[in-house]
């Protein structure tokens, strides 16, 4: 994707003069207590995607705000074709060409289409809205660059890629020449990643600056020309993407080699300890959020439960764990009727919960790293006499687990808030793990989490599976579900689409059926099951 | 119970009716204006209060009711901004510092009554002006086109609030503000100054709304003589799910139910007084309970603005 391809007058065909190159030269900014960008370097030029690589909490996201005007600089400079920018606020940045898709999409629910794209821009009919020239425009756009949508119709009725849609539209509308994706495909199915992968590339084509920021290695090597990584807010390196690859972008980002294929024995299946059958949960706004699921997770397996964002999971793991009621149905933990049973009961019969909000549900963030790990014991020997708590016994295990499960605190008396997301599951992990459970549901236990605490959370979740445990392991992140699962059940609006076998499922078998195809599903499903 | 159905007193209550409305109508959709911005003010009514005695004492002295509307204006406009500095600037619990809010309008209200005036004393306030032509209609002309221009003003009011909120840019930041401030500011909108926007602008319409009762409807002040209306112009913007024609609708409700009770007390018919007084009240929190959408609340509602950590 040279620059000769592109056109000669210097312009997008959106009519906005390209940016030929922009650099951000030495950028360092500080929070409080961390310094999250140190003399950076970094630059883009019309016509490539330059990817910005590095785990949570390197920098990238810090670096790309103060280029779009949401924080400023500390100290660096910001270059655009050679002159010297000063963003104090969005708005200055995104007259100087720039646009930003933001992790967490900024949109108004409430709002049509064309409303949010028309949303904070001066109208040609001065006080009045134009939203029919708006969406003439919206609609010229949409078929220039592939983006299908409907503008007139309301966000929140919109799916997920849909939206991202709306945030590529909004940004070309306002006459990005460059482009920053954060993130852009975390809520994203395989297909849909194809579908903005082929945006994206015509995007280049056409002399659009992209910057792509991802912690996913795969993707990284799929889309950029270029790849830098910053690792605690540094740069490690840049390389072209032709003369790298995963191995070498992994041990950048974390600093050490990292395992990127895990080593299973074949899963030696024992009886079945959890059983779902037929149940119906309902949702945060009164719609069935699971429909009729019906699963099976046996000793010594792990079981896969894969599906985008938003369509049942979480309810579903809520009403396993007994914090959420069952409308319908019958849960099973090692043959006991648990359907309606509090937390309580079902962690005495042995099953451990690793919650997908792990400050909110699965710590108290204001409490010790101490009183965190026996939250579930403490009312029990060796942490409590009587109706006294045993502060030495408490101290002495906690001191154990610490040190077992590679939490890394200043000590147990440090409050879990002030630990690293990596470190709290970790902590989770200690509490839930070294109860010995029967059953194990682990909700999204890596998200937001380091590739070497990752690496280690699977590590431990795979001895626990061979040590006999039934796990239900829920993830969006499909690369963690076919590293781990024995058998993947995939959820499609609270239903489960179909089981498939785990080692020997395809991202795209997997993909199609998380956007609710279910094209062979019955078939495989009748050979897998037990 | 005959006497009620008679032709004069069904158009009796429609006239007190639509004049009772009125000050709920400027409370309230200043109100609706700073909640579909993310801010609830619930310090209203002390708003109202000072806007009664502002509007009251400088109609008074100068003998000119303009001047006293001006004032109710003004001192509204600023009880807005304080409002504004402490929940958007200071990002306090709006909650509480309306409560504070009310709290200081109720007590500075009384104490500038007794330090200025006498006793209670009555003033005249805006004359009815009868609409050409419409105002000779029969019966309707005299009961919608014959009262005075705080009443017409408040029923203006609706379609031109709607007007900004749903049909201009501006309207369409207030929203967005209430709804996503992330995403207005990602978009380059400045949400604090659209906050500080609507917060006065509804500070100052409360002023007016007070003005409304003590220069134009009651024609006097009196301590409290709010007695809680600016709490009801709260609810009425839930009741009417943040839309001004539904505020209306609420407004005409609430203010009928009154009226009929009003003339109940009036004719003198066998109806406890006390149960007559609760009836709007109760029926405003059965309609309450009943109709509102919590789908319509903005989701920032109560919620301080500030940029997200890194």
């Amino acid at each position: 994707m040279s620059t000769q391809v592109l056109g000669l007058d210097g312009r997008l065909p959106t009519g906005q003069m390209r940016i030929e190159e922009m650099r951000m030269i030495g950028i360092v900014k500080r929070f409080p207590g961390v310094l999250a960008n140190d003399h950076v370097d970094f630059d883009v030029r019309a016509g490539e995607i330059h990817a910005l690589l590095g785990e949570n909490g390197a920098g990238k996201t810090t670096l790309m705000r103060q280029l779009y005007g949401l924080y400023r600089p500390d100290a660096g400079k910001i270059l655009i074709n050679g002159v010297e920018q000063h963003f104090n606020s969005p708005q200055d940045a995104i007259r100087a060409g720039i646009g930003m898709i933001h992790q967490h999409f900024m949109l108004v629910p409430s709002l049509t289409v064309v409303e949010n794209v028309a949303l904070g821009l001066k109208s040609s009919r001065g006080v009045l809205l134009d939203l029919d020239r708006v969406e003439k425009r919206v609609r010229e756009l949409s078929e220039q660059y592939g983006l299908k949508v409907d503008p007139k119709a309301y966000v929140w009725q919109l799916a997920v890629g849909e939206q991202q849609r709306v945030e590529i539209l909004k940004a070309l509308y306002r006459g990005a020449a460059l482009l920053i994706l954060d993130e852009p495909t975390a809520v994203l199915t395989p297909q849909e990643v194809e579908d903005l992968f082929r945006t994206l590339r015509q995007m280049a084509r056409d002399g659009h600056a992209l910057i792509f920021i991802s912690h996913k290695l795969h993707e990284v090597l799929a889309i950029s020309d270029r790849v830098t990584v910053l690792r605690d807010g540094r740069v490690v390196g840049s390389r072209p993407t032709k003369e790298t690859n995963k191995v070498e972008l992994a041990q950048m980002m974390v600093g050490r080699p990292v395992i990127l294929q895990y080593e299973r024995s074949p899963a030696q299946l024992g009886e079945v300890q959890l059983a779902i059958e037929n149940l119906v949960v309902g949702g945060d706004r009164g719609q069935d959020a699971v429909r009729n699921v019906s699963l099976e997770v046996h000793a010594g397996e792990i079981l896969g439960l894969a599906g985008v964002s938003g369509n049942g999971q979480r309810e579903l793991a809520e009403a396993l764990a007994g914090l959420r009621p069952v409308k319908s149905g019958r849960i099973l933990l090692c043959g006991k009727d648990v359907t309606h049973e509090p937390p309580g009961a079902r962690i005495a019969l042995g099953q451990s919960y690793i919650p997908e909000e792990r400050l909110r549900d699965g710590t108290i963030k204001e409490f010790s790293v101490a009183d965190n790990l026996i939250l579930e014991d403490h009312h029990k020997p060796p942490f409590s006499r009587q109706i006294f708590l045993n502060f030495n016994a408490i101290r002495e295990v906690s001191k154990r687990l610490v040190n077992e499960y590679n939490v890394k605190t200043p000590s147990v008396d440090t409050p879990v808030k002030n630990l690293s997301g990596g470190n709290i599951q970790k902590l989770i992990l200690a509490r839930e793990l070294s109860r010995r459970p029967k059953v194990l549901i682990a909700s999204q236990p890596t998200r937001g989490v380091d590739i070497g605490a990752t690496e280690y959370i699977h590590q431990r979740l795979l001895e626990q599976r061979q040590a006999g445990t039934a796990i239900l392991l829920i993830s969006e992140d499909l690369d963690e579900i076919r590293a781990l699962s024995d058998r993947i059940a995939v959820m499609y609006e609270g239903e489960i689409v179909g089981i498939v076998d785990g080692p020997s499922a395809t991202a795209e078998q997997l993909g199609l059926m998380m956007a609710g195809v279910r094209e062979g599903g019955q078939h495989h499903l009748e050979k897998i099951r037990l | 119970m005959n006497d009620l159905f008679t032709i004069p007193v069904i158009l009796g209550i429609i006239y007190s009716g639509l004049r009772l409305a009125t000050p709920y109508l400027y409370a309230s959709i200043g109100e609706a204006f700073v909640q579909n911005s993310g801010v609830y003010n619930l310090g209203v009514d002390g708003i109202m209060l000072m806007g009664a005695f502002s509007g009251f004492y400088v109609g008074m002295k100068t003998g000119n009711l303009w001047w006293g509307l001006l004032a109710a204006m003004g001192v509204g406009l600023l009880m807005g901004l304080l409002m504004a500095v402490v929940s958007v600037t200071l990002k306090a619990e709006q909650g509480i510092s309306g409560i504070g809010l009310y709290m200081f309008g109720l007590g500075l209200s009384s104490l500038l009554f007794k330090k200025t005036m006498t006793g209670v004393e009555s003033i005249s306030g805006f004359q009815p002006v009868r609409i050409p032509l419409l105002g000779n209609i029969p019966y309707l002309g005299d009961v919608l086109f014959n009262h005075n221009l705080l009443v017409y003003g408040a029923f203006l009011l609706v379609p031109l609030a709607s007007f900004i909120l749903y049909k201009t840019p501006f309207g369409l930041m207030i929203r967005a503000v209430g709804q996503n401030p992330q995403a207005a500011d990602t978009l380059g909108i400045n949400v604090d100054r659209i906050r500080y926007i609507t917060v006065s602008l509804g500070g100052m319409l409360a002023g007016i709304a007070g003005a409304s009762l003590s220069i134009s409807l009651i024609n006097l002040f009196q301590e409290n003589m709010t007695s809680g209306m600016g709490f009801i112009a709260i609810a009425l913007v839930y009741f009417g799910s943040w839309r001004p024609w539904g505020i209306m609708g609420g407004a005409l409700l609430f203010s009928f139910v009154n009226a009929l009770q009003l003339w109940l007390q009036v004719l003198g018919v066998n109806f406890p007084y006390d149960f007559a007084v609760m009836l709007p009240y109760a029926m405003t929190i059965l309609a309450l309970a009943i109709s509102v959408r919590r789908a319509a609340m903005p989701d920032a509602l109560g919620k301080p603005f500030e940029r997200g950590e890194f």
